[in-house]
């Protein structure tokens, strides 16, 4: 055992893709076959994965050595070298499609979320500017969060606070979404470019879609697919610089 | 050839990284100040002019792909290095703040589009 190990943590970031790969079989599998695909795959993944960072310590599961290639994996550089990649298949031509009430959304969507959660974060307790920017960043997605918490130095735990919350995010968008559409009145591409706006997370908002009407799918995305880079744009910069005058 | 879709993924990162940094810099805080986003934007503006000029074939334009279907999967890993023993101390933050975020945000979604059919008439 203590030889495998030992081995295993020679080969510590091939071992962390097997891991990975396992963690997202499985939640595939459960994200089919327990919730008929209405919880996202990815929204079961990222849960799993702060599971098991619980088990750990405070460097999450990477506390334990066996472990040790998911800091690798999982680390700052390759975390914004990927998310950077998603901008890829975005176009200008998208952007235009996409248009001045797509635009209004977007913003409106990043900075909404963005207030009621450093807001509610202030009131929960939270009074350094680096904390409240965090948590108010987390409040838009799962990446914007710790992509603002890394760029203005925040500590872990504030980080994956601001994890949880896009989770949580990404999950009700894609289970409330079928249940409120016909009050929200979403029902035509317009709107669902100012849904894909304004709630940001794109697994979230096409899992959402795809259960009210598939072909609504593509008009939603449109927008969502902008929201993070939009997110990691204002976040750490004008909203964190705005937050500090505020609070320092 | 993959690596160059690679390469020019790689460029714009670290453009946006050192764009962000000098950012940091100038309003003297310790931090990189939007250089994800910076990133970002610089791969759909070069990539669309790139794209018009045929500078980056289907297999180039993979090496960019392959990283993106990453994206998830790192995140997981993520997930998993993060203090989430001492975000727990933290109780109900993350419930609170992501139901009420959510709900907010659906509730604004028809006053939007009431909004956009007035400035179409």
């Amino acid at each position: 055992m203590e030889l495998l190990t030992k081995w295993l943590v020679k080969h510590d970031l091939i071992f962390a893709f097997l891991t990975v790969g396992i963690i997202l079989f499985f939640s595939f599998i459960v994200s089919k076959k327990l919730t008929n695909n209405k919880i996202p795959a990815a929204a079961i993944a990222i849960t799993l994965g702060l599971l098991l960072a619980y088990m750990g310590g405070n460097k999450g599961i990477a506390s334990i050595p066996l472990f040790s290639g998911m800091a690798l994996l999982g680390g700052n550089m390759m975390r914004d070298f990927t998310v950077v990649s998603t901008a890829m298949g975005a176009s200008i031509s998208q952007i235009k499609k996409a248009g001045f009430i797509g635009t209004i959304s977007l913003v409106l969507g990043v900075l909404m979320a963005f207030l009621l959660g450093s807001i509610i974060a202030y009131a929960l307790g939270y009074h350094d500017a680096k904390s409240i920017v965090t948590i108010g960043a987390g409040a838009c997605t799962f990446i914007v969060g710790p992509v603002t918490g890394t760029a203005i130095g925040a500590s872990s735990d504030i980080i994956a606070i601001s994890i949880a919350i896009g989770v949580i995010k990404s999950v009700l968008v894609t289970l409330l979404t079928p249940v409120i559409a016909k009050n929200i009145g979403l029902n035509n591409p317009e709107t669902a470019m100012i849904f894909g706006g304004m709630m940001g997370t794109t697994s979230g908002v096409t899992a959402g879609l795809a259960a009210v009407d598939t072909k609504l799918v593509p008009y939603g995305a449109l927008t969502a697919t902008f929201y993070t880079g939009l997110g990691c744009l204002l976040c750490p910069s004008v909203l964190y610089y705005l937050t500090t005058i505020l609070f320092n | 050839m993959k690596i160059y879709g690679v390469a020019f993924l790689a460029a714009c990162y670290l453009i946006g990284q050192i764009l962000g940094d000098a950012l940091g810099l100038l309003f003297s805080f310790n931090g990189n100040i939007g250089g994800v986003g910076f990133g970002m934007l610089l791969l759909i503006l070069l990539g669309d002019e790139i794209n018009k000029r045929g500078w980056l074939d289907n297999e180039s334009e993979s090496g960019i792909l392959f990283w993106s279907g990453l994206y998830i999967p790192v995140v997981v890993a993520m997930s998993s290095i993060q203090n989430v023993k001492a975000a727990l101390t933290g109780g109900w933050t993350a419930v609170i703040i992501g139901i009420v975020a959510t709900l907010c945000c659906f509730a604004l979604i028809p006053v939007i589009a009431k909004l956009s059919k007035r400035l179409k008439n």
